[in-house]
């Protein structure tokens, strides 16, 4: 007997507003829709009302998690659009922010994970962990969320030698937690009981679907684009792409904690090879008319920013792709024929950040090429009738048992 | 003063008043103890180091507007969870306490053990009525879950209860008491017994690594989603009061019961129930959720063989014995 349960917009599992709509056969889903759409922010309308430098810290604000992410990759872009050559210490404190960042992301996502799957304790311990990396940020930067450590041609503070013997020594603690994660993670006959052997994505349709970042290297694929189109300064780091052949939840939990001990010695490396010079080198207000594509790689995959200017000091558009709709065919693909106890647990796995992959889309007319502009009221209107239209009482709605 | 004597029983000790105080003592020793194993704090604020935030929870849902949905069935929907508290706090009653009467009574007869063990099993058929009453996806799921979730615990937990009685050649709680109260190195034969009668219990109370009927983030609040206000306070109290009563049972049965009148009754009847609690605690700390075909496997596969293996030792033992 198959019934329909929808799982969201507001749901204990999900963090962000999305709807999960299964058709279940007793515990097991037989099918699975995502339907987005319940936050729209329009930043990237508002991002072509601002100038560069103001973008920088709106694009910040795109996402509480990978918030240097997001700047850097358009900061990136946009110094490619400059032509301008960044100051090197500027780009080593940059890398080091970035992977700092990557640190709290995953510790963050382990703890989500072993919340979802039930295992509180884990979730507990991995969170007080966090704070430590947290405190390391707020340090440096000032602050545990936004940064603001990003600007053209460099960064906007420097390092000196109190805060890099801190955060050396706090190193030493994160490894050796991190290491016990991996043993509890590994061994907890329970715990690896849920995650083990759940949403599997084999390696052709991992590839096929376009997954990324952790999702994708879970599945055997070594796709990093710190190695693949080494940005900032990878390509003078050392380091190993993650992967795991267990294509499950598993496997997802495994590349994250293994490229936590990756991220911990490359901060150590950042740290102890950091050049002397400027931190930051003077940047054009106006940008020559041209358009370019920026990768990086975000902890939860890749994100993409492209960036079109047009001679002012304001990009004429930007579009901002984040990891996680990259990865939602794939989410898709891993529910079918799981439990509905692994519904938390495989969405929880590509590390979802719903707002910050939430676009509201207005399509030309494909036959009469005909497009038009939607103004805000307009769009009001259109919710309007939308709820008009669906009966929410629902009163002759049938009981399916 | 003979009529007296079994008021006093029902409704102060160990009948009504004792067991809500007590069990809500309970439930705040549980979170903080759950909490201390997580490195947090746990309650701190109501009471002296949060002793009473179990009460000030209760109070707060009591005052919360009770609601029932429209398409829930209006009369099971708010009997069910009266229901369940008034069974439970009669189960409460067979703890061989204070009182007990050394002929047979309503409170002690031979037997009352099968009785204990069946009224036991009442509030979980309440869980499902209420999550089918419901008439909602995930209370109808977690209602569901419930009785899956009882077949794969009920018999290991009726095995394990079952050897000790055994051992002592008696159903009636008080009796297998005082046979291990007479031969106390003979508790060590039950074990194993004792082992999966905690796991079980684990599983009747709905904790973690069992709380799967529940499971908040898969399906919200399980057979409870509707409830609120009231009826919710209710089935909160039915979890707190289940936990002593299963306990007190696993106390009395396989630790040699609690001896000594009143005061010293009352004082080996909290040091063994805690002990049991913090056994809860620690294991719901140190797992996590499993799915509900692992559990039913992991009852079959382990918990009822090792049952019978239990009944099994306890037959040599006592062919040794005797």
């Amino acid at each position: 007997m198959e019934f329909k349960v929808s799982l969201g917009p507001q749901h204990p599992a999900l963090h962000e507003a999305v709807s999960l709509r299964m058709t279940l056969e007793g515990e097991i889903i037989r099918d699975a829709d995502l339907k987005l759409g319940y936050s729209h922010r329009g930043i990237e309308k508002l991002a072509e009302e601002r100038t560069f430098t103001q973008n920088i810290y709106l694009t910040e604000r795109i996402c509480g998690i990978c918030s240097h992410s997001h700047t850097t990759c358009f900061v990136q872009g946009v110094e490619q659009l400059m032509e301008l050559i960044p100051a090197r210490r500027g780009l080593y404190i940059r890398t080091l922010i970035a992977e700092l960042e990557r640190v709290h992301s995953h510790l963050l996502w382990l703890g989500v994970a072993g919340q979802e799957a039930g295992f509180e304790s884990f979730f507990m311990y991995t969170w007080r962990d966090r704070e430590v990396v947290m405190d390391i940020l707020d340090w440096i930067t000032g602050n545990r969320v936004h940064y603001a450590m990003n600007t053209f041609g460099g960064v906007r503070r420097d390092i000196d030698e109190l805060q890099k013997k801190k955060i050396l020594d706090s190193l030493d603690l994160l490894t050796k937690r991190t290491e016990y994660y991996l043993k509890i993670g590994a061994n907890e006959p329970t715990f690896v009981g849920r995650l083990a052997g759940v949403g599997k994505l084999s390696r052709e349709d991992a590839i096929a679907l376009c997954a990324v970042g952790p999702t994708l290297r879970a599945s055997g694929v070594p796709m990093d684009v710190r190695k693949d189109d080494p940005y900032a300064v990878y390509n003078e780091i050392p380091f190993e792409v993650c992967t795991a052949d267990s294509c499950d939840v598993l496997g997802r939990a495994v590349v994250r904690v293994k490229e936590l001990i990756q991220s911990y010695k490359m901060i150590e490396f950042l740290l102890k090879n950091l050049p002397d010079g400027p931190f930051k080198v003077k940047a054009p207000r106006k940008v020559k008319p041209n358009e370019v594509y920026s990768r990086y790689e975000a902890p939860r995959g890749e994100n993409v920013h492209y960036i079109k200017s047009n001679g002012s000091d304001k990009p004429e558009r930007l579009k901002v792709r984040a990891p996680t709709l990259a990865n939602y065919t794939a989410t898709i693909k891993m529910l079918k024929n799981g439990f509905i106890a692994d519904i938390p647990l495989i969405f929880a796995a590509i590390d979802p950040c719903i707002c910050c992959a939430e676009r509201l889309v207005q399509l030309d007319n494909p036959r009469s090429g005909e497009s038009k502009v939607l103004s805000f009221s307009q769009l009001r209107t259109m919710a309007n009738d939308h709820y008009k239209k669906v009966n929410l009482l629902k009163k002759e709605a049938v009981w399916p048992f | 003063m003979a009529i007296l004597k079994p008021i006093l029983y029902i409704l102060v000790y160990p009948g009504l008043i004792f067991l809500m105080v007590y069990s809500t003592f309970c439930e705040w020793f549980d979170r903080k103890l759950y909490a201390r194993m997580q490195n947090r704090i746990g309650p701190l604020h109501t009471g002296r180091s949060g002793i009473l935030q179990p009460v000030a929870d209760i109070i707060k849902l009591f005052a919360k507007e009770d609601i029932v949905p429209e398409k829930a069935d209006k009369h099971m929907f708010s009997a069910l969870p009266v229901f369940a508290l008034a069974i439970i706090c009669t189960t409460a009653l067979y703890l061989p306490l204070w009182h007990y009467s050394e002929a047979p009574s309503f409170i002690s007869f031979p037997g009352d053990l099968i009785v204990v063990a069946y009224l036991l099993t009442l509030p979980t058929l309440i869980y499902f009525l209420a999550g089918w009453h419901s008439n909602n996806y995930f209370s109808a799921i977690g209602g569901v879950r419930v009785l899956t979730m009882l077949f794969g615990y009920e018999i290991p937990l009726l095995l394990a209860l079952l050897s000790p009685a055994v051992l002592a050649d008696s159903w009636r709680i008080l009796e297998i008491a005082r046979f291990f109260q007479d031969k106390p190195l003979l508790m060590l034969v039950n074990l194993i017994g004792f082992f999966i009668a905690v796991i079980a219990l684990q599983a009747k109370l709905e904790r973690v690594p069992f709380d799967i009927p529940h499971a908040e983030t898969e399906i919200v609040g399980g057979q409870l989603t509707e409830y609120s206000g009231k009826k919710l306070a209710f089935f909160r109290l039915l979890g707190d009061i289940e936990m002593v009563v299963g306990a007190g049972l696993i106390a009395a049965v396989f630790m040699g019961g609690f001896p000594g009148g009143l005061l010293p009754g009352l004082a080996w009847f909290i040091l063994k129930t805690l002990f049991i609690i913090f056994l809860l605690a620690a294991m719901r700390a140190a797992t996590s959720r499993i799915r509900i075909d692992q559990m039913i496997n992991f009852s079959w596969r382990w918990l009822a063989p090792l049952a019978v293996l239990q009944l099994f030792i306890v037959i040599i033992i006592k062919g040794m014995v005797s």
